[in-house]
């Protein structure tokens, strides 16, 4: 259950603004929901969604129930120098996950 | 505690909008945040200082046709440069369970104040985003969808 | 577009006498169209998109997994290392092993029993929708083109009865919203043709990737009829009755639907 897709440029210019597009698998399970009997479904959400590029943060985002489920996320960062971005994500529970892609910055 | 309170209510009323008995559990129980909820949630979140209009917009589709996944666009005209940028972006709404939807968090290397994702929306409302700016400044825009869940959400 | 209330729909159905019998008017080929036509631009888009469609999710996940070594077994890989293609696009179809009609979940795991040594999954489960979803989706662009000649033949009569029958407290029969009635609304949702071919799709109603027979049980329920269990042969067979009437339409798995 920590499967993410990322969009990533592989390669930017030095200034160049890039998009980033990240998009988890995650119920989201509002808390608001019912099942078949009526039982109230718990909450089951992430909560913070963080991106540093070679260590720095540089994007981060809290989560309410209302982030729809399978959460995607479209923001930018500049392209400062060749590298790794980290992308982490953590749910309500503490659990968290993170996976890394590269960029060559000329 | 205020859901409780509210839930009896909307329930009915829900009910009885969409006329019918061909409901399923699964959907969201429909308790409802109000616009007073929505001004408390932005009081919590930033006392009572001054909310001036403009600078942010907010972008959704005119009709979204399930509540469940509505693809929700903010920006802010804002340089992002060290000394001027927008630190937050919060997305508010003034009829979901809980009026807070989501923070964005931006830095001078965002490069721009240009942030997507998709929502939850209980219902056709004016989605309000707010920016707070580095220098303490706040900032609002909203748009309003017409949501139309499908109303036999069984089919 | 046509604009007709539930209360207009259901009366002008049920207006029929309850014994006449409903004719087999299958939908002309040149008026084949998937279900994606009756969506809004919006959810095209979302369809379209190679990266946010997020039924690609489970098409990564069943990737991984058909390529993933369980203890000793072969993996899914080992035994098909050129891929599926057009595969899916072909079920459901008869066993060479059983005899017996099979959908692409069925095979998926006759293949985990058979040749694996494992036990199979079980249907709507994360493996099973990833494992079928990526297979599906190698199918995508192609046409459906089942076989329903020779011993699929009484499958086909099966799944052609049960659409054309009534039931539920409704007493709606298939047959009278997807090809009689498609393209009208339906209480805000317009009603498509009943095709299978984006399935399994991610229903935004579902917040989440489904199978064609999930998608069966909703319309059943929607009906006030008693849905059948997951994997039921009927099912199976109506799966093989609903590829044959869409015969020529493209397979578009994931596909995203309301
Ligand atoms: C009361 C009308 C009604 C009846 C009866 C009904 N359905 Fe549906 N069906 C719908 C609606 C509404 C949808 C969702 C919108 C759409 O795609 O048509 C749907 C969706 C579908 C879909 C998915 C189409 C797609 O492209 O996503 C299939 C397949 C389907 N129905 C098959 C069936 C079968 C088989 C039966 C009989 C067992 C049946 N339906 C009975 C109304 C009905
Ligand atoms: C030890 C070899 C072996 C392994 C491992 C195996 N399969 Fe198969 N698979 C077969 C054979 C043999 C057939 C052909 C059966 C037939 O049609 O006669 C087949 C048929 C299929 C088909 C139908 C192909 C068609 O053209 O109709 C699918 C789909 C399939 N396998 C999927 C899988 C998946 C998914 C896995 C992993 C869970 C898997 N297989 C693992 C041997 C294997």
């Amino acid at each position: 259950m920590a499967a993410i897709r990322l969009a990533v440029p592989d390669t930017a210019q030095r200034g160049e603004v890039i998009e980033i597009k990240a998009l988890i698998q995650h119920p989201m399970e509002s808390g608001f929901r019912r099942g078949s009997r009526g039982e109230v479904i718990p909450r089951n959400i992430i909560t913070r969604f963080e991106c540093r590029y070679n260590g720095a943060l540089v994007f981060a985002s809290d989560f309410q129930p209302a982030i729809a489920a399978n959460p995607i996320l479209t923001f930018h960062t500049v392209a400062t120098e060749t590298g790794e971005l980290e992308f982490k994500w953590t749910d309500q529970n503490g659990e968290a996950w993170s996976e890394i892609a590269t960029i060559t910055v000329t | 505690m205020m859901m409780a309170k509210t839930f009896q209510l909307d329930r009915r009323r829900f009910l009885a909008g969409s006329g019918s008995a061909v409901l399923i559990t699964s959907l969201p129980q429909m308790s409802h945040a109000s616009e007073a909820d929505l001004l408390r949630a932005r009081t919590e979140l930033f006392g009572d200082r001054t909310i001036q209009e403009g600078r942010v917009t907010v972008t959704l589709p005119p009709i979204a046709e399930n509540g469940h996944s509505v693809p929700l666009t903010v920006a802010v005209d804002s340089p992002m440069t060290e000394t001027d940028y927008v630190r937050q972006i919060v997305i508010l709404s003034p009829r979901n369970p809980l009026p807070l939807i989501g923070q964005f968090h931006l830095t001078p290397r965002s490069g721009k104040a240009l942030v997507s994702t998709r929502i939850r929306m209980s219902g056709t409302q004016a989605i309000q985003a707010i920016a707070e700016m580095n220098d303490g400044s706040l900032y609002s825009g909203s748009m309003e969808t017409v949501v139309t869940l499908a109303a036999c959400v069984v089919l | 577009m046509k604009h007709v209330g539930l209360g207009l729909v259901l009366i002008s159905m049920t207006a029929c006498s309850r014994t006449e019998i409903a004719p087999e008017t299958s939908i002309p080929q040149n008026e084949l169209q998937s279900g994606y036509a009756f969506l809004t631009a919006e959810t095209q888009a979302l369809q379209d998109d190679a990266f946010e469609n997020p039924g690609f999710l489970w098409v990564d996940r069943g990737e991984r997994l058909f390529q993933s070594v369980a203890s000793t077994e072969p993996s899914c890989l080992t035994c098909h290392e050129n891929g599926l293609d057009g595969v899916a696009a072909s079920f459901p179809k008869l066993d060479p092993e059983t005899g017996e009609l099979i959908n692409l979940e069925g095979r998926i795991n006759a293949c985990r029993t058979r040749h694996q040594g494992l036990p199979p999954l079980a249907y709507e489960s994360e493996d099973l929708l990833s494992l079928t979803a990526y297979i599906a989706h190698q199918s995508n662009g192609d046409p459906i083109s089942v076989d329903v000649s020779g011993d699929a033949a009484p499958y086909y009569e099966l799944g052609l009865d049960y659409f054309i029958t009534r039931r539920g407290q409704f007493n709606l029969s298939c047959q009278q919203c997807h090809t009689e009635n498609w393209g009208k609304q339906l209480r805000g949702d317009t009603i498509s043709q009943g095709h299978g071919n984006g399935f399994p799709a991610y229903r935004l109603e579902w917040q989440s990737l489904g199978s064609l027979q999930r998608r069966l049980r909703d319309c059943d329920t929607g009906v006030r009829a008693e849905p059948l269990p997951y994997g039921d042969p009927t099912y199976v067979a109506v799966e093989l009755f609903l590829a044959a009437r869409a015969q020529g339409l493209e397979a578009e798995s994931p596909a995203v639907r309301r």
